[in-house]
């Protein structure tokens, strides 16, 4: 089967900056694909790219099977959905809808029925003769969404889709999206830097940091296996030991990782079991976080912290405390 | 509503308010007036003979009129093609100097029209080019083009670039993204700016005595006749024609500029 969207060796530089160095990646057909990475490591970039905004400096992109390089944005079966959302504010919510097909040449009523269903299909039903400045942000999303999907693209591209909205309408639109992706079986290329976000949605999750994917495989690879101190701080904060700390503490001799919810606090009368690596450290911070209570532990230089059951133990700043993780909880790193 | 000025403001307003009117009102009785050497006050009588006469007696008033109405209709439409370019332009890039270009563009409506006029005058010297309507199109449109730049750009600044994408990303070309993204959105401000570069040029004295030779447009056929008194009320008849030209126009600039301002808030 052909790629939906195929990177070889893409590089876009922008004089000095390599927005995007030397990526190598395939998308698949009907996948959901998301790019996590802190703010300009060329995500945004990556998209374009797809999109036709931007051109690479060297390598080739594909979609399809298909060469893309050099074609403009308006020949490619591709759509965008913006993360300022880039509806038309002189045109209503149907006109907007409806443009890639007017663009097209599509006759009058029968856009008008395609844009109808396209905002069905987002929940908008009977907002098609409001304006754009009448709608909420969250409504302006779905508009967005409409607007794309009725071109019925092979790739929809979407820069950060939920940036703009608060945390029940982000967590209520990424269900709606899952739920309409797989629908559909479009292709998504989702960007975020929000790894929840990206770890309950995709299918697979590419890491970048400077212009480099570090890491690409599904949540739960990338959650649990992660191959450099890099990600494993990225995503979901992971505790990262030194070889050195590692090996005194009956671990491997290499950098590891290891989950903060996967630490344990002994508390009195709990003894060590044979499938456990243990230390002894000093609380240095306790931090409330409603069901979950994050607390930093300093052990021979080394800052760990752990998340816990919260009000499950009656735990001070300043306390030394002995801690236990389970051996097979430890991930070793390629890299560090 | 409560009105915070003083009696003295209110006094200094109303005078400054005839101060400006009254010459107009006087043009508009003197269209009227059946002395034709000198303007007595009150004047001896009242007739409409004046417009008749205008009309049917007097061809040399249809030249003018002819060549002020082409200059100003060929200076618009050059303006609104430079103007807009000139916007566009500058409302999209990003580069050292973008202010001071800028400036360079706007400058044309700052400098006294003297200046600009013997400076083009002398240029078509150099140039070895004929006075004809196209020297006193280009004079005009030196303005006219800073007027619709000035109109145009404030729009262009809505118009984010994001827009311009999505429009290409749904699968228009440039041309279509202009006409239908781009052109709706900075239309009333090319009628706008169309509309005071017209009111602009079609009263023009100072620039086109300099770079219309032996031909005269209405405003200076209106300055010539002046010199000579025969028929004065004619004048006035003629200017009433100017003032009509001018002004609604310039009217309809505001009204639509201000009307786009509102849309323009709501949309944000
Ligand atoms: N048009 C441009 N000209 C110059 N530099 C650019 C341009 N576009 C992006 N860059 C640079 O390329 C790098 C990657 O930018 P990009 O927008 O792809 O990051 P991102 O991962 O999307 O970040 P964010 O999460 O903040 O959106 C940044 O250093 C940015 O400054
Ligand atoms: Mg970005």
């Amino acid at each position: 089967m052909t790629h939906a969207v195929s990177f070889q060796n893409v590089t876009r530089h922008f004089g000095q900056t390599r927005a995007v160095d030397d990526v190598t990646i395939d998308i698949a057909q009907g996948e959901f694909f998301a790019m996590l990475g802190p703010s300009g490591s060329g995500k945004t970039t990556c998209l374009r790219l797809i999109a036709g905004f931007e051109q690479p400096t060297s390598g080739t992109i594909s979609i399809f099977g298909e060469e893309a390089t050099g074609l403009p944005p308006y020949k490619r079966n591709v759509n965008t959905v913006f993360q300022d959302y880039a509806l038309f504010p002189h045109m209503t919510v149907g006109e907007n809808v409806a443009y890639g097909l007017m663009i097209k040449g599509v006759a009058r009523g029968e856009r008008e029925a395609s844009a109808k269903q396209a905002l069905d299909m987002v929940k908008l039903s009977g907002f098609d003769q409001r304006r754009p400045a009448q709608l909420s942000g969250g409504q302006r999303q779905r508009v967005a969404l409409a607007r794309a999907l009725v071109n019925e693209p092979k790739v929809l591209l979407l820069d950060e889709p939920l940036g703009a909205l608060d945390l029940k309408l982000r967590e209520q639109m990424q269900e709606e999206l899952k739920h309409l992706q797989r629908q559909l079986g479009i292709t998504f290329v989702f960007v975020t830097h929000d790894q929840g976000e990206a770890l309950s949605m995709a299918d697979r999750v590419a890491i970048f940091n400077e212009g480099k994917i570090v890491q690409a495989g599904p949540p739960s690879e990338i959650y649990e296996r992660p191959r450099s101190r890099f990600v494993a701080d990225f995503v979901g904060s992971s505790n990262v030991m030194s070889p050195e700390f590692s090996k005194a503490h009956g671990g491997p001799e290499a950098w590891v990782s290891l989950r903060p919810e996967k630490i344990n606090i002994l508390t009195g009368d709990q003894k060590v079991v044979s499938n456990q690596f243990n230390a002894e450290g000093r609380i240095t911070a306790i931090h409330y976080q409603g069901a979950m209570t994050r607390v930093v532990i300093e052990a021979n230089g080394t800052r760990l912290s752990a998340t816990l059951p919260a009000a499950s133990k009656t735990l001070a700043e300043g306390q030394t405390v002995r801690f236990i993780w389970a051996k097979d909880a430890i991930v070793e790193m390629e890299k560090a | 509503m409560r009105s915070d000025a003083g009696w003295g403001l209110k006094l200094g307003a109303a005078a400054g308010l005839l101060f400006l009117h009254l010459p107009l009102l006087l043009i508009f009785l003197y269209a009227f007036t059946t002395e034709e050497k000198s303007f007595q006050f009150p004047p001896p009588g009242l007739t409409i003979k004046w417009f008749v006469t205008a009309w049917f007696e007097r061809p040399d008033i249809w030249g003018p009129l002819y060549l002020s109405i082409k200059v100003a209709a060929i200076a618009t439409v050059l303006a609104l093609i430079f103007g807009t370019l000139a916007a566009a332009a500058l409302s999209r890039a990003k580069f050292y100097g973008k202010d001071s270009l800028s400036l360079l563009f706007i400058l044309p409506i700052a400098l006294p029209g003297i200046i600009t006029g013997i400076a083009l005058r002398s240029a078509f010297d150099i140039m070895n080019l004929p006075f004809s309507t196209w020297t006193i199109v280009l004079g005009h449109a030196t303005f006219c083009i800073v007027v619709v730049y000035n109109n145009v750009l404030a729009r262009f600044r809505r118009i984010n670039s994001y827009m311009v994408e999505a429009s290409m990303d749904l699968g228009a070309d440039g041309f279509q993204t202009f006409r239908y993204v781009v052109l709706p959105q900075i239309a009333s401000a090319l009628l706008a700016g169309g509309m005071l570069a017209f009111a602009l040029s079609f009263d023009e004295v100072i620039v086109t005595t300099f770079t219309a030779g032996q031909q005269s447009t209405l405003p200076i056929w209106m300055l010539q006749e002046l010199i000579r008194p025969r028929q004065r009320p004619v004048t006035n008849v003629v200017a009433i024609i100017v003032i009509a030209v001018t002004f609604i126009p310039i009217l309809c600039a505001y009204y639509l500029t201000r009307e786009g301002e509102h849309t323009g808030g709501g949309g944000k």
